[in-house]
């Protein structure tokens, strides 16, 4: 078998687990839906209040509460299969589309706090591990331990008492300026100053997991035979470093930001509440306060469904870095 | 026994850690007694800077309310729940990761599937949906932690049991005919004891860290007073009065970090070939 097909054989199994998964998380939701205390349709009516008896009836008939169990799971997953999340009846919209609405901004703050900390952690780490015992590398294992110790959701309000109350310096609200008017390149120029403080606070939390976990995978990988086979040709320390040390010691953090993009996608609930950024995160809290279970519900799915992505891409990454991968498994 | 508390001991980290937690366990033993009355009453005018009345060190929010109070209530929450959803988290995490490991096999297979599926779905926003789902009250606060936690616990015990079930005394124990169950019990979990006891403190911190998240989010129990509460109440005010922000969230970090410096500690007096270089 060629290498590609492997390539190609390695990338299905994936989609196809990734669908697996998926439609697992279809099942939990709908038993989450069951699990509300009362009605059901009431429930997807968004609690009593806009829902009379009559409507209610209507969504009985539509889901078939009256059924079997399985009958209901099977009607709700086919619903779910046609892109039908059901409707909110707060916001009078389906949900899809107010997802679909607010996609962007989540991807925009998500991805760019994805890299933040990805670079961050790794310069930061390998700074330290350069220098081990170094009032540099004392001060960067603080500051980690410290970061990684502090609520996201503080950072970000300490951030704006800082960087938007006391020193005025970038916006706290919003992704861009109301009635600014702007277009073109001015536009994403005003979006990105918007986009400092969010993608900052989101990142500082994995910027600091990011930085043990470099520092410590660049001081072993430091310890190893090739390292002092390199040294031993005369090669230069800032070489060996760029070239050996450190190119082994990102794919460690690679692969943990891979597993933690649901941890990304989750901080984002709270940075886009304290932030007021227009995304999924501040959909979720909007339906939250508003008790809204199928819009709720939705952007569970529609975020468990990109964090699948987000997986996907870092093997898919892997598989670039670091062609030693076992495509076997 | 006395060499790990020396080891312990002679760790700065682990040192301020445990000071600091003594300090922050002392702070929610002795609430009642140091904040007697409810700290949801309004006991000044609201808005009162902090150190300037006498006995209100910290000031007050927008209702009036002791934010001394707040702080030492809340860390009675904070710590219950952070305590009582690892155990919980333990309880799920614990058999299902020794019969994967025992067993193997099968087992093994479906068991991880389902960690693996655990662990993709985004846990704070399962968390959020459980809570609002079950109505926020101190038991699905605690369950919806427990639930979204347990995954590095079961996978931690599955690699413990993989490879302490080749050793000698546990093939050993199963000649003579012991049950798996005494075998898992009694042979192999006590000596997986102690990696198991410095990820559990870890996952205090971290079930603080989760459960202050959720009380800004106003899924917290409505009848106690907890740090995330009070932060998410003093956010609309941030510019008027940031002290109402700033204390509970430094009493969130100081407890949290004390925790992960105690876990690091028992991990390198534990696992002393394994502590970390560069020390």
């Amino acid at each position: 078998m060629g290498p590609d097909l492997k390539v190609v054989r390695y990338i299905l199994s994936r989609l196809a687990k990734a669908v697996v998964v998926l439609l697992a998380i279809v099942v939990l939701n709908f038993c989450l839906i069951h699990a509300a205390p009362g009605d059901p349709a009431a429930v997807m009516a968004g609690e009593a209040g806009a829902a009379d008896e009559m409507f209610l009836q209507q969504l009985k008939e539509k889901f078939g509460l009256d059924q079997p169990f399985h009958v209901q799971l099977w009607t709700y997953m086919s619903g779910v299969l046609q892109f039908d999340l059901g409707y909110s009846y707060r916001q009078g919209a389906p949900v899809l589309d107010l997802i679909l609405d607010r996609l962007f901004p989540t991807l925009l703050l998500t991805g760019a706090a994805f890299f933040i900390s990805i670079l961050l952690g790794v310069l930061a780490g390998a700074m330290a591990a350069v220098r081990v015992g170094s009032w540099a590398d004392t001060a960067i294992t603080t500051l980690a331990l410290v970061f990684y110790a502090t609520p996201l959701f503080w950072v970000a309000l300490m951030a704006i008492l800082l960087f938007a109350v006391q020193l005025d310096w970038l916006p706290a609200y919003g992704m861009e300026t109301v009635g600014g008017g702007y277009s073109g390149l001015d536009r994403w120029l005003d979006i990105a100053r918007h986009l400092v403080l969010p993608a900052m606070t989101l990142g500082l939390f994995f910027t600091a997991i990011y930085t043990r976990m470099a520092r410590a995978s660049m001081l072993e990988t430091a310890g190893e035979d090739f390292v002092k086979t390199a040294r031993a040709k005369g090669l230069s320390e800032g070489k060996i470093t760029r070239r050996h040390v450190l190119r082994n010691a990102i794919l460690p953090v690679v692969t943990l930001a891979g597993l933690q993009a649901g941890q990304i996608v989750g901080g984002a609930v709270l940075t886009e509440t304290v932030f007021a950024w227009p995304g999924i995160g501040r959909l979720m809290f909007d339906a939250l306060l508003q008790r809204d279970y199928n819009l709720l519900l939705g952007v569970f799915l529609i975020s468990s469904a990109m964090v699948l992505l987000f997986n996907l891409i870092t093997d898919l990454l892997y598989l670039l870095v670091d062609p030693r991968i076992e495509l076997a498994k | 026994m006395r060499d790990f508390w020396r080891r312990v001991a002679g760790n700065r980290g682990a040192v301020i850690g445990l000071v600091l937690l003594a300090l922050v366990v002392l702070l929610a033993v002795l609430a009642p007694v140091l904040y007697q009355q409810s700290p949801w009453r309004m006991v000044q005018r609201p808005f009162l800077p902090p150190m300037t009345l006498d006995g209100f060190w910290f000031g007050t929010d927008t209702l009036g309310r002791d934010i001394g109070a707040g702080l030492a209530h809340g860390a009675r929450v904070s710590l219950l729940i952070g305590l009582v959803s690892t155990v919980v988290a333990l309880a799920i995490g614990i058999p299902l990761g020794a019969v994967a490991g025992y067993f193997g096999g099968r087992w093994d297979d479906a068991l991880m599937r389902f960690t693996e599926f655990f662990q993709t779905i985004p846990s704070f926003a399962l968390a959020i949906v459980i809570v609002a789902i079950l109505e926020p009250s101190l038991s699905s606060i605690v369950l919806a932690i427990a639930l979204v936690s347990w995954p590095p616990v079961a996978r931690l015990v599955r690699g413990q049991f993989l490879s302490l079930r080749s050793r000698e005394y546990v093939q050993a124990a199963v000649l003579s005919g012991l049950s798996s169950s005494a075998i898992i019990f009694r042979q192999i979990l006590p000596n997986s004891i102690s990696p198991i006891i410095v990820l559990a403190s870890l996952m205090v911190a971290s079930a603080i860290l989760l459960e202050s998240a959720l009380s800004f989010l106003g899924l917290g129990d409505p009848n106690v007073m907890s740090w995330g509460y009070m932060i998410g109440a003093g956010r609309t005010v941030l510019r008027q009065a940031w002290w109402i922000c700033v204390f509970p969230g430094l009493a969130i970090v100081l407890t949290v970090l004390a925790l992960n410096l105690i876990g690091e500690g028992l991990n390198d007096a534990l696992n002393p070939r394994l502590a970390r270089k560069g020390r």
